[in-house]
């Protein structure tokens, strides 16, 4: 462990200040992932901005609009009753991450920025494009049961870790985010990034920005929602695949439907066009099958993640038929 | 132990203490001037190292020294030539990726870990294999090492019988993952005098290792482990690391504190072999087995040699004429693997108990009844009657409380939805041991008994058995007998490991007390007192505070003239996904055949936790190597899966309850390995049964189920 300054400020404003002085600074939310990067040395930040006491952690309605502040832990989002009625996805996948003890000191803003579970890149010994550009990719040819089967780049194969974020780009979220400038909002669709040629950044965060809020529509989709992780174990543990289901259903016909994957793309995949093919249609077992096919389009494995290939469309029917069968 | 607040007669007595926090580890023990201990660890697989830099981890602050081959502390027993265990920084070679290479030792454990990050190293390397399956692929030509080949009756016998099964079974590694991470505080002082807070499961093995190791008297040693925060097989060995500890600390005149990582608990302490084991069975159409064959590979290492009993159940479990077993070892450029629980018959009993469910099916047969069908009246192994074996009576009571009546012998018939339900059953035995041991009496006017013996107590409640036997014997209330442990200048017990420590300490127990009940009646007859009299008015008469005893006990002729054995029965329901592939166990009853239950609740728990590990070893643990770089990937406990609280169904425990009239004086054997000996293979039955899938590769993870479907 290398020698860090640590700092502590209760505005975002000073914050954004500490942070413009110092390139090399990062801030500290709950810490369940950063401590443990600076433990293994996969992070060596110069100086910590403790943010836990800006006061960010409002969750409330706005209009038609839910609106939760970055530093709004976990549990606080899950366990709200506003969330629970009106975002049941939310809290489910929240429920779904890490375990309490996690989830009660990490924060909507940490969890967006957690990094990626890849062994490779929490092992300094090991080669990894996106801790060491130009290092090579450790998974590509070694273990890779966990990693991605869409969007994948030659250079970094790996899966953002988060089920929170896979409900909110099925949610339509928006993200502001703030310098010493301003804000700006981005959709959080992108917000996350593929790997690309540049495996390195895991988003659009730019180096002065801090994640001040997220803003969510209300929608119709809170009845027939189901948030379905698949896993090695029955909790704490990342997900080998996920899905995030939602569906707005009248006259049997599906009005409105969302769609979302997670432990398979370097961020949470959104299936566009299986919500497409799905919308106007039957809610049936054989349309939820074209739709987990479609989805499937570009997939790829990689040797030990093949199984996702199947355990991907299958969750898929799993977790529209789940959502669905919702009284 | 004093005021343990016993509710009841069966509570654990040191429980009170263990929730309360009042119950001291190795790491909690604060000596004046303790420094800290960190290690550097190799990043090559094999080699050598060819420079190793330590200035700048010596120069930074807090720091005391830095140990390493360099500097070479005096080890004594290390200058000589020979014996095989790693002599650490006696050694410039690199045996296995994470081996330790240095230990700074600073005052304080963050500026130890500090400097540790500033120690470099360079190496020559060399070509390396960590991969098992491979080396077994490779090892045709070698020489290897094992254990003596078995043959009863015909060799292969099963190749020629009207119904033949032959499989193969993988095993990962597993690793040691107790709560409690292993370490040592060592505090050598002047004239060679040397004190240790260990984890260890032997307090008198520690001491006499590391007096080899220094070339000190034993009297010199004191070794101190009252509570260990789990040992299951990892702490039956005092690790070079521990080794490295004493070295520093006589090398700088301060007692040292280690306690290694969660990532170094993969590289340091031993792990559970992986295995490849082949099976062939042969059975007659009636479903009576002709020939049994087992052969089994276990992963070793280079530069130590590790055996355990792998395939020693197939040679007396089921009624068979012909059997023949191999057992080789095939090292690989890992650290050196050691027992966990169940060690080796754990492995080979899934192989086996697979297999047996492989041809109940074969043959069509419920495999409930085929196991019944050729259960052996004597040890044929041995040739010798069993001293005490209730298994039929143990399949009746399981099958009843699992509900064996729902299960349909045609695998994937109970379908609800996604959802199929399967039942699996196995059998798990262990040898139903007795050492020698001895144990001190003090009984006292006052009214309270103390028991000492230099035993340990890994977990399993050693101190509420040995106080339940004394208690029923002198017929003096728990909570006024106190057992001591843990001490190494108490007398004389081995380590508490082969499911031994019951019987061997306990029959100790049982001689103290018949012995101290004759002294008192004497007592009494010579003071004119009723024979009956209670103790505390005979000593008071006597005019005695205390009266001491010591005895020695061991097994006698008994042990030839009987095969002894604990047996139990695992039952496990499961349910599996057809979609995501995930199995949940559902149900788990186990029944433990190991003769009278001395201590019922602390037994219980060794049965629940028996299955909790059953359930990892079936479902979730395997150790996850590169074998392009020799290290692991999920050394962690986030990525290494210990089952959770969430994959734990309703675990019922039943015993059969009935003494073994020939063990000891209590009738009671050992059930630490039985708790955990063949549950994976009930696991693999009941996916079967509710799939049709048979997976021979542990750990049964989503994908294997899904694969080909
Ligand atoms: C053992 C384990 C199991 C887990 N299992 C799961 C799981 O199953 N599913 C799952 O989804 N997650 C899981 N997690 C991850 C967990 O959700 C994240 O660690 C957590 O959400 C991170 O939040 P934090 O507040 O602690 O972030 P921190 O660790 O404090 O910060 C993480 C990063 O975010 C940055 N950051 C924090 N807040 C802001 C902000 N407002 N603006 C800009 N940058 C910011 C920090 O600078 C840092 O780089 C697990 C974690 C562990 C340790
Ligand atoms: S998948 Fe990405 S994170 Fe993992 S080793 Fe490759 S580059 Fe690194």
């Amino acid at each position: 462990m290398i020698n860090f300054q640590y700092l502590r400020t209760t505005t975002s404003k000073s914050a954004l200040a500490l942070l413009s002085k110092d390139k090399a600074a990062k801030f500290l939310a709950g810490g369940t992932n950063l401590i443990d990067l600076m433990k293994r040395g996969v992070t060596t930040p110069e100086k910590l901005i403790d943010i836990n006491h800006v006061p960010l952690k409002q969750i409330e309605l706005k209009g038609d609009t839910i609106i939760i502040g970055a530093l709004a832990s976990n549990t606080a989002v899950a366990e709200h009753a506003l969330i629970k009625e009106k975002l049941p996805l939310l809290a489910n996948a929240l429920n779904a991450g890490a375990s309490a003890q996690l989830r009660n000191v990490a924060t909507v803003g940490g969890n967006m920025m957690q990094r990626t579970r890849c062994g490779y890149f929490y092992d300094t010994e090991m080669p990894c494009n996106k801790r060491q550009p130009g290092s090579g990719c450790g998974a590509i040819g070694g273990f890779n049961r966990m990693h991605a089967i869409f969007g994948t780049s030659e250079k970094c194969i790996a899966v953002h870790p988060s089920d929170m974020c896979v409900a909110l780009i099925a949610l339509d979220a928006t993200v502001v985010l703030a310098n010493q400038k301003g804000e700006r909002k981005i959709l959080f669709k992108d917000f996350h990034r593929l790997a690309g040629d540049t495996p390195q950044l895991d988003n659009n965060l730019k180096t002065d920005e801090m994640i001040i809020r997220l803003e969510i529509p209300i929608n119709n989709l809170a009845k027939n929602s189901h948030y379905l992780k698949v896993r090695d174990r029955a909790s704490y543990a990342f997900a080998l695949v996920s899905v995030a289901a939602a569906l707005e259903i009248s006259d049997h016909k599906i009005t409105d439907v969302r769609l979302a994957m997670g432990g398979v793309a370097h961020k949470p995949w959104r299936l566009t066009a299986s919500e497409n093919f799905l919308k106007g249609k039957e809610a049936s077992t054989a349309n939820f099958e074209l739709a987990a096919k479609l989805a499937m389009t570009d997939a790829k494995g990689f040797g030990e993640n093949d199984f996702k290939l199947q355990m991907a469309p299958n969750s898929i029917i799993e977790a529209l038929t789940l959502a669905k069968s919702k009284a | 132990m004093e005021n343990r607040m016993l509710k009841d007669e069966n509570d654990r007595v040191d429980g009170v203490f263990k929730v309360t926090g009042k119950a001291k580890y190795f790491a909690e023990y604060e000596l004046p001037g303790l420094t800290y201990g960190v290690l550097v660890t190799s990043t090559i697989t094999k080699g050598k190292i060819t420079t190793l830099d330590t200035k700048a981890a010596e120069k930074a602050p807090g720091v005391i020294s830095v140990l390493s081959h360099l500097n070479k502390p005096s080890a004594p027993g290390y200058e000589q030539d020979g014996g095989s265990p790693m002599k650490i920084f006696y050694t410039d070679k690199i045996f296995y990726n994470g081996q330790p290479i240095a230990m700074v030792v600073a005052n304080t454990f963050e500026r130890a870990t500090y400097a540790a990050s500033l120690v470099k190293a360079t190496y020559a390397k060399e070509e390396f294999n960590t991969n098992f399956d491979k080396a077994v692929a490779d090892s045709k030509s070698k020489k290897l090492q094992g254990q003596p080949d078995y043959k009863r009756g015909v060799e292969n016998a099963y190749k020629t019988a009207e119904v033949k099964i032959e499989e193969k079974y993988h095993l990962p590694i597993e690793t040691h993952n107790p709560m409690e991470l292993h370490g040592i505080i060592a505090d050598w002082r002047p004239n060679n005098q040397l004190t240790v807070y260990a984890k260890t499961q032997g307090v008198k093995a520690t001491q006499g290792t590391i007096a080899n190791v220094f070339k000190i008297p034993v009297e010199n040693i004191q070794v101190n482990s009252e509570f260990v925060g789990g040992g299951f097989g990892m702490a039956l060995r005092t690790w070079p690391v521990e080794i490295a500890t004493v070295m520093a600390s006589k090398h700088i005149g301060k007692p040292v504190k280690l306690v290694i990582t969660r990532m170094q608990m993969f590289t340091m302490v031993g792990n559970r072999p992986a295995a490849i084991q082949t099976i062939g069975l042969g059975a007659n159409k009636d479903g009576k087995l002709t020939g049994i064959t087992h052969r089994a590979f276990g992963e070793t290492s280079v530069y130590e040699n590790f055996t355990e009993g792998v395939v020693n159940m197939a040679k007396f479990m089921y009624q068979c004429d012909n059997v023949n077993t191999q057992y080789t070892v095939v090292p690989v450029d890992l650290g050196v693997p050691i027992w966990m629980r169940g060690p080796g018959e754990a492995t080979g009993a899934f192989a086996l108990e697979s297999a047996i469910d492989e041809m109940a099916h074969a043959l069509d047969m419920d495999p409930l009844e085929f196991r019944i069908k050729n259960d052996p009246e004597r040890d044929q192994q041995r040739s010798l009657p069993f001293s005490d074996k209730n298994i039929k009576e143990a399949y009746r009571v399981g099958a009843q409380k699992i509900g064996w009546n729902e299960r349909k012998n045609k695998p994937g018939s109970l379908i609800d939805g996604q959802l199929k339900t399967g039942y699996g059953v196995s059998i798990g035995v262990f040898n139903a041991n007795r050492g020698r041991a001895s144990v001190k009496g003090i009984l006292k006017a006052d009214g309270s008994l103390v028991l000492q013996s230099a035993t340990s107590d890994i977990g399993p409640g050693t101190g509420t058995g040995m106080t339940l036997i004394a208690s029923k014997l002198m017929k003096i209330p728990a909570d006024k007998i106190t057992f001591e442990l843990g001490d190494s200048s108490l007398p004389p017990a081995p380590s508490q490991g082969g499911s031994a420590t019951l019987s061997t300490v306990g029959s100790a127990v049982n001689d103290v007390c018949v012995a101290l009940k004759s002294t008192i009646a004497e007592l009494a007859a010579n003071s004119n007192m009723d024979a009956t009299a209670n103790f505390v008015d005979v000593l008071k008469k006597n005019n005695l505070p205390s009266i001491e005893i010591m005895k020695q006990s061991q097994a006698g002729k008994e042990r030839e003239a009987y095969s002894m054995y604990s047996f139990s029965i695992h039952f496990v329901k499961v349910k599996v996904h057809s979609l995501t592939g995930v199995v949940k166990v559902d149900k788990i009853v186990s029944v433990g055949d190991s003769g009278t239950i001395v201590s019922p609740k602390t037994a219980r728990s060794q049965m629940v936790g028996g299955a909790v590990g059953g359930v990892g070893m079936a479902l979730t643990e395997e150790s996850i190597i590169d074998h392009r770089y020799g290290r692991y990937i999920n050394n962690n406990f986030a990525d290494y899966h210990v089952p959770v609280n969430a994959d734990i169904p309703e675990i019922e425990v039943h015993f059969i309850n009935k003494p073994d009239p020939y063990i000891n004086p209590m009738g009671a054997k050992g059930m630490g390995e039985i708790a955990l000996i063949g549950f994976s293979a009930a696991v693999a039955n009941a996916v079967f049964n509710a799939t049709g899938k048979r997976i021979r590769s542990l750990p049964i993870t989503p994908d294997k189920i899904l694969a080909d479907s």
